[in-house]
């Protein structure tokens, strides 16, 4: 039988070292909604998504108080919206109406965001991709819980540069829409490469293709367990290190299928995935950067870092792969930076800089997240940045994204805050020198040569 | 059977279990065992119980413990039980 000591570890990590289940995300297709008729389609999105997800944010209440685990966030993911309004909508203005659609039905189900109003163009855009990609900008700042992504390339297909043109100027575009808030709206668009169906993290969660009707994905936290667990193994060789860390992700992760199976058993919806990523937040103590540090680096970005991040992601993956029957999504450490203050320690002592969190991306999942940049950032240097990002996903056969918030009006040395989960930023410095002719190159990057696997 | 644990931690003083253990019987829920240590002053307890015969729902039973914690000034948690056996058994 389970003992006090083990009872008061499991508690401990709850109370003192910010354990939480982060989402639990309900996938669910829109497929069946689609119709030609815009007004018609958009009643039909608001119906599914308030009949299949009416029960969702008690039903996270409630194994919140009988497991006294916490459950920061309810969500939703829908298919990419390109896909279901593709033959409703003629405009991107169109297809802002159905962004409103789903924040309505957001907010009446009581989620905090709600991911899908995206588009998948790694190879192409059709006109319906592009019309919802450049209704992004009004779609995000006229929504208060509508999350978008649009996934640019993949290993299979490459990279559709035409796509990574536009969307440099889609996020200038939204910053400047959003621009009362802090430019607020470049945090809920997420540039994907290599995007996985079943993400339930925003703001790139979406409903992919592939999935059934609906689904249960669920993304633990727990950055603060692992750096604490580590504290007790200061100064060992690299063997009890790896250990403390895949041990700790284990149990970590298993609270994580435990949640997963009663939501899923609840809700009647089948359970789709457990995503094994650490995932910081503001709070102090719930840091991935902290965990670098108590592993033997001064700043995060320090020389080192690269590899102890490395390390910490694949042990976070071997200890949560046996936990969990279903493990999917991201599933890696995330490095936010506005969202980690460790990071915002690091980014203010000047020991990390864009180009060290590029190459952290190699080797963790996702990648640039969160990061500020000054508003007067030229479209096509974002561009430049996402198409570098893109190729890391592209050739690693990873997972890659690039949330970059320039920040109107605001200048290298400032600061922006967003609030709440999504933290506050020191603006970073960007490499200025230019990348015009490069961008401006119509057509698509051909997929690498070990795509080719048949 | 759904087994839920309770555990009890803060500074002794009397009749903590007294109290803990009036609630659970005024709400016909069942005890099926206890350990209690004191840890440098501070009470810490854990109960395995049976809360399937309580007229009340286990979220019910977590709120008015939690509250009766306050009362007494400890903390006062009651969690099923399959949260600590999904973290520390295989």
């Amino acid at each position: 039988m389970i003992n006090l000591f083990e009872v008061n570890e499991t508690n401990k990590m709850i109370s003192q070292e910010n354990l939480d289940v982060r989402t639990i995300t309900l996938g669910i297709s829109l497929l069946d909604c689609i119709t030609d008729d815009l007004e018609q389609l958009n009643k039909n999105i608001y119906d599914k998504i308030t009949t299949v997800a009416e029960k969702l944010v008690a039903m996270g209440q409630e194994i919140e108080k009988e497991f006294g685990i916490p459950i920061v966030n309810k969500r939703i993911s829908v298919t990419p919206i390109a896909l279901v309004g593709g033959s409703a909508c003629r405009t991107p203005e169109d297809f802002v109406t159905i962004a409103k659609t789903l924040d309505r039905a957001a907010k009446t189900v009581g989620v905090n965001f709600l991911g899908g109003y995206s588009a998948l163009v790694s190879k192409g855009m059709t006109r319906a991709d592009e019309n919802l990609i450049r209704s992004i900008p009004i779609a995000l700042a006229e929504t208060d819980f509508v999350c978008s992504s649009v996934n640019v390339g993949s290993t299979k297909c490459g990279i559709d540069m035409d796509a990574v043109r536009l969307l440099g100027d889609v996020i200038l575009e939204t910053a400047e829409r959003t621009k009362e808030h802090d430019s607020l709206g470049c945090a809920k668009l997420v540039v994907f490469c290599n995007a996985p169906d079943d993400n339930p993290f925003m703001a790139g969660a979406f409903h992919g293709v592939t999935e059934a009707d609906a689904i249960i994905n669920v993304g633990v936290s727990g950055p603060g367990v692992v750096k604490h667990a580590l504290e007790e193994v200061r100064g060992k060789n690299f063997e009890v290190l790896c250990e403390t860390i895949k041990k700790t992700a284990f149990k970590v992760t298993r609270v994580g299928q435990l949640v997963a199976q009663e939501a899923s058993k609840r809700l009647g919806v089948p359970f789709g995935i457990v995503d094994l990523s650490l995932a910081p937040t503001p709070a102090i103590g719930d840091s991935v950067a902290d965990i670098l540090c108590e592993i033997g680096l001064e700043y995060a970005g320090a020389p080192g870092t690269t590899a102890a991040l490395a390390l910490l992601n694949d042990q976070v993956k071997k200890g949560g792969v046996m936990a969990s029957s279903y493990v999917g999504g991201l599933s890696g450490a995330f490095i936010p930076v506005s969202e980690d203050q460790g990071m915002i320690d690091a980014v203010r002592a000047g020991a990390l800089t864009i180009e060290k969190l590029e190459a952290m991306t190699c080797v963790c999942s996702v990648g640039l997240d969160m990061i500020a940049i000054p508003g007067d950032t030229k479209a096509t240097t974002i561009s430049g940045i996402i198409a570098d990002e893109m190729a890391i996903g592209m050739v690693n056969q990873k997972t890659t994204a690039v949330r970059l918030i320039p920040v109107i009006g605001k200048k290298v040395g400032e600061t922006v805050e967003f609030g709440g989960l999504l933290g506050y930023a020191p603006i970073m410095p960007v490499n200025n020198y230019s990348c015009d002719a490069f961008v401006n190159r119509r057509g698509r990057i051909p997929a690498p040569i070990h795509s080719f696997k048949n | 059977m759904k087994k839920t644990i309770i555990t009890v931690v803060g500074k002794d003083t009397v009749g903590i279990i007294a109290k803990v253990c009036t609630y659970l019987a005024d709400n016909n829920v069942n005890i099926l065992d206890i350990s209690q240590t004191i840890v440098q002053g501070f009470f810490n307890m854990m109960m395995v119980t049976d809360a399937t015969k309580s007229p009340k729902a286990t979220d019910q039973i977590a709120d008015e413990l939690a509250h009766l914690g306050e009362e007494i000034g400890v903390s006062i948690l009651c969690q099923h039980e399959d949260i600590f056996n999904m973290m520390h058994r295989i």
